[in-house]
């Protein structure tokens, strides 16, 4: 077999290493069409479109009773509808400006003027188990995981979690529908 | 080639790496520097075609099996959500359909290319066989990739190939068994069938790598068929053969991307977009085009297990080529008589194509009066399959060994540059395309 | 001369190729040309609304059509779609339209089976809970459910059209068998029921769906005359959409990809001979 070796003085007509406008233009043509290609193999991977579909929930608000919460399954996570009673709104707001490890006042946690409704991601941000109602020591939610305390408005109090639970985007579509997501 | 490499690592890092894994050395020496034949003709971009064909099929099978459900109740709607509700799913879903059906037009024509220019002969024997092993995978990967969506076609064309392999004797029935799961096509075949659909293009891959190794022992056969004697002879494959395969490549793409766009389900069958129903079987069982030669020489012989062993030798009947064609000129260019049985033979290839399609019984000329033979019209497509399997194998089996023995071919050119003899009056009908197409 | 008679001989096999009949004998479908038609083509909105109002007035008491869901109605391209509602699940007409139907759902608080109105991101349901309901009220037939159908026939939504108005009395000495209704464009082959002239068999088959379509059965809301061609083809029309809601996608991103591609092969090619220029092939 013939031997290449240093054979760029045999070629005759043009050097190809000299970078010629057409040699870049076909090059950043075919660069420009690769990742053109490669979008779709990529966006394929976002949520589909069902899965987005089921990304907005409503909820009729007359079945959840002044001190009671709903919990519902919104984007493959339990999510908190509570009717707070005027006690447990009072002392969310009383302590707006005690000692918190996520600053947050009350007011900015619900709809205006609807202090009552509180909706919130029932996700612990500590490592993500789900806190249940009345347990703890400010009268709001307890993660028994690793022992977080939120209060009524779902700050963190105590505990591991870093942050208040999450309270989504919503609104209220009427008095009794609101719609989440 | 394995002559002395000309790669000189210009950077520390590429020094470094050199010295403990020669990878871009290897590249280099593969793919930028490697002498290649300055004679080669467009038939020979093929190659480049079918690797980029492969990657295509690759990325886009392993995304489309991030949304596929490969169970028999789930099956053909996630191939819905698929097209409807994943983003571009439609989009990679028709890519991967009709990406099969351009590897195969691919593949045809570059074997038919090895057919033409002797490239399965001397020394590259092992190279032809690693080919035609590449072809097995590549069938059996289609096959099993067709039943995935679990349409009518999907269904009921595994029933078919799965119920030919009962026809062996002692040991068919276990593989029938045994490839089912069960006692009928079912759940449990489509969901092996999906784990081996996702395995084998790995496995065409590794095939490949081997393929192209061995390609590159031997060196490329070129259209004289004479071997390169000199520098003059070749040039480094980058920048000449790479933007020649680009070129290749890009028209190619044209071809794929008009069938994706606008006619993305001209390739297939309707029928496939029936839900299987193991009740009911279509008016019309076929193939995906690429089989219909094999099925339409499957159907020709009347005995069921004849028929399998017809059609697995006429895939078998390649794999020792080699050592049938004795002719110690390799290029058809330069063998007339070859060249005509040649042309014969795709033509034959086209033709067993069609009458795959068909109904066995049919009449090919409409109208005519019946003449009975063996139990069937003469005017059929059966018979019209039998002549045409017959010649099929008499083209490898007498045709190319007599020829090796009494033809008288033209005089070959001493080497591939030397311009007076390398085109003989022949040679504007190169860039004239006899129908390429198997099928 | 030797290529010239292989490609005559190629061109004779591909001329004897050609099927005289459609398959099973049955009559070539009408030749009706759709707004969706060619590489450019598009839908027709009103026409897509026209037809999702004769599948839901006519087929939907038999046919399911369960790929799809409500908020598909309101995708780009569908039917309802509003490009003040970019997001389908939100367009007050889909969600309208999804309120009216009822959807079998389980009551979360006591676990009961019950029929609740839909939501713009439930599926359309079938008429019938299961297929042997189906049969059992369609004399032993199941209807099949009309998601992909335009792509499950050959001839598409032009078979559809034909086959939903092309329904005639059947010619004397066809002896039709109970339960079934003679139409020439369905796919099959009547020569066993047929008693008269055996070179003159009449085309198509039967088909268990007696016609469906009459004049006036389905009042169009634009005013258009509801014939019977209209409604066929309408509904045909829809049903491809339903088959193919990405079809404009397809021939819009198709008509991108082919100039960037020709442009890019004429680039790659001057590229081919830059680079070999002067050097012997």
């Amino acid at each position: 077999m013939a031997d290449t070796a240093a054979d760029s003085a045999t070629h005759t007509g043009g050097d190809p290493s000299r970078r010629d406008f057409i040699h870049i233009a076909a090059i950043a043509a075919a660069g420009g069409g690769a990742l053109a290609a490669l979008w779709p193999f990529v966006a394929q991977m976002n949520p589909s479109a069902d899965t987005l579909a089921l990304a907005s929930v409503e909820f009729d608000l007359t079945k959840v009773e002044p001190g009671q919460q709903v919990t519902i399954n919104w984007r493959g996570k339990p999510l908190f509808v509570r009717n707070r009673t005027p006690a447990e709104i009072d002392r969310a707001v009383k302590d707006d400006n005690a000692p918190l490890p996520d600053p947050q006042a009350d007011a900015e946690r619900h709809k205006p003027g609807k202090p009552q409704w509180l909706v919130l991601v029932g996700s612990c941000t500590h490592l993500g188990c789900v806190p249940t109602f009345g347990g703890g020591d400010y009268g709001g939610w307890f993660c028994p995981c690793h022992g977080s305390h939120y209060d009524t408005s779902g700050r963190i109090r105590k505990g591991p979690a870093p942050t208040n639970l999450v309270v989504p985007e919503y609104e209220f579509l009427s008095d009794t529908t609101v719609k989440i997501g | 080639m394995s002559g002395h490499s000309t790669y000189q690592p210009k950077t520390g890092f590429t020094r470094w790496l050199d010295t403990r894994l020669p990878i871009l050395r290897l590249g280099h020496d593969s793919f930028i520097d490697y002498p290649t034949p300055r004679n080669l003709n467009y038939w020979y971009t093929f190659g480049a075609i079918l690797s980029v064909m492969l990657v295509v099929q690759l990325i886009s099978g392993i995304v489309l099996a991030m949304h596929y459900t490969p169970t028999a109740t789930e099956a053909f709607a996630s191939v819905e959500h698929i097209m409807r509700d994943v983003n571009y799913g439609w989009l990679i879903r028709y890519v991967h359909a009709n990406g099969a059906s351009m590897f195969f037009i691919a593949v045809y024509i570059h074997m038919l290319k090895s057919l033409y220019y002797g490239s399965y002969k001397a020394p590259r024997e092992v190279l032809w066989i690693l080919g035609c092993v590449i072809y097995l995978l590549m069938m059996a990967t289609a096959f099993m990739g067709y039943v995935l969506p679990w349409g009518q076609m999907s269904f009921h064309g595994a029933v078919v190939i799965t119920n030919l392999l009962g026809a062996f004797p002692i040991v068919g029935e276990t593989i029938t068994t045994m490839l089912w799961g069960g006692y009928a096509v079912d759940n449990p075949t489509l969901q092996r069938f999906f784990s081996l659909h996702y395995l084998f293009p790995f496995m065409i891959a590794g095939v490949v790598a081997l393929h192209i190794w061995a390609l590159h022992v031997t060196g490329q056969n070129n259209p004289t068929g004479v071997d390169p004697k000199s520098k003059a002879d070749t040039l480094p494959f980058t920048p000449y053969a790479t933007v020649k395969d680009g070129f290749g490549i890009a028209l190619f793409m044209i071809m794929y991307a008009f069938f994706v766009f606008y006619l993305p389900n001209a390739l297939g069958h309707a029928d496939n977009y029936i839900p299987a129903n193991p009740l009911v079987t279509p008016a019309h069982i076929v193939p995906e085009w690429y089989f219909l030669p094999f099925y339409a020489i499957l159907r020709a012989v009347p005995d069921k297990l004849l028929g399998v062993i017809a059609m697995f030798a006429s895939i078998g009947v390649l794999f020792v080529l080699p050592w049938l064609d004795r002719s110690k000129v390799r290029s058809m260019r330069y063998r007339p008589m070859a060249k005509l049985y040649f042309l014969v033979f795709v033509v034959v290839c086209v033709i067993l194509g069609f009458c795959g399609a068909k109904l066995p019984d049919d009449q090919v000329i409409p109208g005519l009066q019946t003449i009975s033979l063996g139990g069937s019209d003469l005017n059929s497509w059966v018979w019209l399959s039998r002549v045409a399997t017959l010649y099929y194998f008499a083209y490898f089996v007498v045709i190319l060994p007599v020829l090796g023995l009494i033809e008288k071919p033209l005089p070959v050119p001493d080497t591939i540059a030397t311009p007076a003899l390398s085109h003989p009056a022949a040679a504007p009908a190169e860039a004239v395309a006899a129908p390429e197409q198997k099928g | 001369m030797l290529r010239k008679l292989s490609l005559i001989a190629a061109a004779l096999v591909l001329v004897a190729g050609g099927p005289a009949l459609a398959a099973g004998g049955a009559k070539h479908p009408e030749n009706i040309s759709y707004s969706f038609d060619g590489p450019f083509g598009k839908f027709d909105q009103a026409q897509l609304q026209r037809g999702f109002k004769v599948y839901r007035e006519v087929c939907a008491a038999c046919h399911g059509i369960n790929l799809l869901s409500f908020r598909n109605l309101g995708d780009r391209g569908g039917p309802f779609y509003d490009p003040h509602y970019p997001n389908a699940n939100d367009n007050p007409y889909v969600k309208a339209i999804a309120a009216e139907y009822q959807i079998a759902d389980i009551d979360s608080e006591t676990g009961d089976a019950i029929q609740r109105p839909g939501t713009s991101a439930d599926r359309f349901p079938s008429p019938f809970p299961n297929e042997a309901a189906a049969r059992g009220a369609n004399g032993g037939a199941m209807p099949p459910d009309l998601s992909v159908m335009a792509k499950a026939r050959h001839g598409g939504p032009a078979y559809i059209a034909s086959l939903l108005s092309g329904y005639v009395t059947p010619p004397a000495g066809l002896e039709v068998p109970p339960g079934q209704y003679y139409n020439p464009y369905m796919a099959g082959d009547v020569s066993s029921a047929w008693t008269g002239d055996h070179d003159h068999v009449p085309p198509g088959g039967f088909i268990a769906m007696p016609p469906q379509l009459a004049p006036g059965k389905v009042t169009f809301d634009d005013g258009t005359p509801s014939t019977i061609e209209q409604q066929a083809k309408d509904v045909s029309a829809f049903l491809m959409w339903a088959a193919e809601p990405k079809l404009e996608d397809r021939k819009q991103m198709g008509f991108a990809v082919m100039i960037y591609l020709i442009l890019f092969t004429a680039l790659l090619y001057w590229s081919y001979r830059r680079v070999w220029r002067g050097q012997s092939h």
